[in-house]
């Protein structure tokens, strides 16, 4: 029982960790990224100066993240005058909070033997016992549901936010967030339809084990090899779910000065900021999961590699572990990159084409996907 | 008479009709290229960077300068020399009065060693926090004592009080030493001066 509760607060902490970490890197990465793309060197003023000397740390200016969280902190926390101070200062939270929980069901690795992992302390082995955990805060079997529950509730936040700030800038942002939302958290929900069809269950560990499977002789049953039209259109869906540019019409700087959160300032703003920055890893972490295969890498399980030509290359424990979790890592500091890539290089839609975009395009399409595969399912399966 | 026109004028039309292919309609082939394009400029930059070389058209700015400054750029001045070595300047203070924002200081002094040019400038300041560079301080001078070169070598600073800089670097930084500004004409710019 108290080791169920070390493995779980570790487990925690490491989710926690991972998600503050990317809030932090990605916007960096961002800055960088977009400034490389368009010729430029990008941020790199802010350094930490080792006391007492003339060392200054640039680090290609990854501590700017650090000051701008100085900066919000100290900022001064200006109040809109507005008549529902309750629901203005629970706002940041509700689009915060949700965001972070929904990583609790997204698996970072497989099974975790902590015997097998600690075999050269038996104390700490005998203490384990033959407990397995799968690397997952909380393995729940309605993954996906819970996803698009947590997922649905920060547009509650945008439209708190947008609604109390008696702004009408804010409310035309929030309603804009309101009706964008809605419209494309549809449009996930039946992309990912498909893969539900194709696997049969919604537990997002069940999802990622099925796809080290092998299709076709050779490539790995990965997602958006089985489904790679409703990759696309989940990828697209969720970048306008996360509210950024292309389909940044809530916050629309040119016309809504900042949409839903015009009237908030310091920390507040920085925690819608900070949730935008996480749900861009998190996009990377559902789409990893969903349909890159999760923390495997090809042709690989639990067990270590199993190639197409029937070769198995087994592998220890320990570095099965390792290389799952840097493997997921790294494919959602890939997805992230690859949406920061989206936002650098398309311009925006027109408000009437975002949501005309959503309901006479992407949904037909979303609800052919699913028939196709539906047919394609039965008749396979029959 | 005009005959009048049997026609109505028609307005030429100036901008074009979007008319797009069906591929440019599929939407996302088209998206994928300009990730392409996009994602191409980055890797070709990236690898410069992971190189050692610059992947960048911008400049980082006080540490680097850019190289294509114009000729006639009104950039740092410069406090001319005698071939002695002694400045130029006559302490006159023209550049000071002509000066719209009031950024030089001049205190003169009294040299009675030198019978030509008793008049000479202890202290000579400018303000860069302030300068305009407008040049006019550089026609007001009747010497040829203050130009303004090309360059900016470390003008910018984090702190107001220490953009000053005085003579000793006006002089130095970037020592000129000639008499006379190449004129157009092949007048001798020293026996001109002495002519009425």
């Amino acid at each position: 029982m108290i080791q169920d509760l070390v493995v779980y607060a570790v487990f925690i902490g490491y989710g926690v960790g991972v998600l503050m970490t990317f809030g932090t890197i990605l916007t960096w990465v961002e800055r960088k990224q977009a400034a490389v793309m368009a010729d430029r060197i990008g941020a790199n003023r802010a350094y930490i100066r080792i006391p007492f000397t003339q060392i200054k740390l640039v680090w290609w200016g990854l501590f700017h993240g650090m000051a701008d969280g100085l900066k919000m902190l100290v900022k001064e926390d200006f109040k809109a005058d507005s008549y529902d101070w309750y629901a203005y200062a629970v706002a940041p939270w509700v689009v915060f909070t949700p965001v972070l929980l929904v990583f609790a069901v997204i698996p970072f690795g497989g099974a975790l033997h902590p015997a097998a992992l600690f075999s050269a302390f038996p104390t700490v082995a005998d203490w384990f016992g033959d407990r397995t955990y799968a690397l997952q805060i909380a393995r729940l079997d309605a993954g996906i549901l819970i996803v698009f529950a947590f997922g649905g509730m920060t547009i509650i936040g945008a439209m708190l936010a947008g609604w109390a700030s008696a702004n009408k800038y804010s409310m035309l942002g929030a309603l804009r967030a309101g009706s964008q939302m809605i419209s494309y958290e549809l449009i996930m929900g039946l992309t990912v339809l498909g893969l539900i069809l194709i696997y049969g269950t919604v537990d997002l560990t069940t999802i990622v084990q099925k796809q080290s499977g092998i299709v076709l002789g050779f490539l790995p049953a990965w997602g958006v090899v089985l489904q790679p039209f409703a990759a696309t259109l989940f990828m697209a869906a969720a970048i306008a779910e996360n509210k950024r540019i292309p389909f940044d019409l809530p916050e629309a700087e040119s016309e809504l000065i900042a949409g839903f959160y015009t009237e908030y300032s310091a920390m507040k703003m920085g925690l819608f900021m900070f949730a935008e920055f996480i749900e861009i890893a998190i996009i990377g972490a559902l789409f990893t999961t969903l349909f890159l295969g999760g923390y495997n890498l090809p042709w690989m399980d639990d067990s270590g590699f199993n190639l197409p030509g029937g070769l198995a290359i087994p592998m220890s424990h320990g570095a099965v572990v390792v290389t799952q979790l840097v493997v997921f890592l790294a494919k959602v500091l890939l997805m992230s990159s690859f949406q920061i890539l989206i936002r650098w290089t398309l311009p925006r839609f027109r408000y009437d084409q975002v949501l005309k975009f959503a309901w006479k395009f992407m949904f037909p399409l979303a609800l052919a996907n699913l028939v196709v595969t539906a047919i394609a399912v039965w008749a396979l399966q029959g | 008479m005009t005959r009048m026109p049997t026609r109505p004028h028609v307005r030429k039309q100036y901008w074009n009709e979007p008319a797009m292919t069906l591929w440019e309609k599929a939407y996302l082939p088209e998206i994928i290229r300009g990730l392409v394009i996009t994602s191409r400029v980055f890797l070709a930059n990236m690898a410069k960077w992971m190189t050692g070389r610059k992947g960048a058209l911008t400049t980082y700015y006080p540490e680097e300068t850019r190289w294509d400054y114009a000729e006639n750029n009104r950039g740092k001045h410069v406090l001319t020399r005698r071939p002695d070595g002694r400045p130029q300047c006559i302490a006159c203070n023209l550049c000071a009065t002509v000066c719209p924002a009031k950024v030089i200081e001049i205190e003169a002094a009294f040299d009675p060693e030198d019978a030509a040019h008793p008049k000479y400038p202890a202290r000579f300041e400018i303000d860069y926090s302030r300068c305009i560079f407008c040049g006019l301080c550089v026609e007001a001078c009747p010497e040829d004592a203050i130009r303004m070169v090309k360059e900016v070598p470390d003008l910018p600073g984090g702190d107001r009080d220490r953009m000053w800089l005085g003579k000793e670097e006006l002089l130095t930084w970037s020592p000129r030493s000639d008499v006379a500004k190449p004129y157009p004409g092949k007048a001798d710019h020293a026996t001109r001066r002495g002519s009425p």
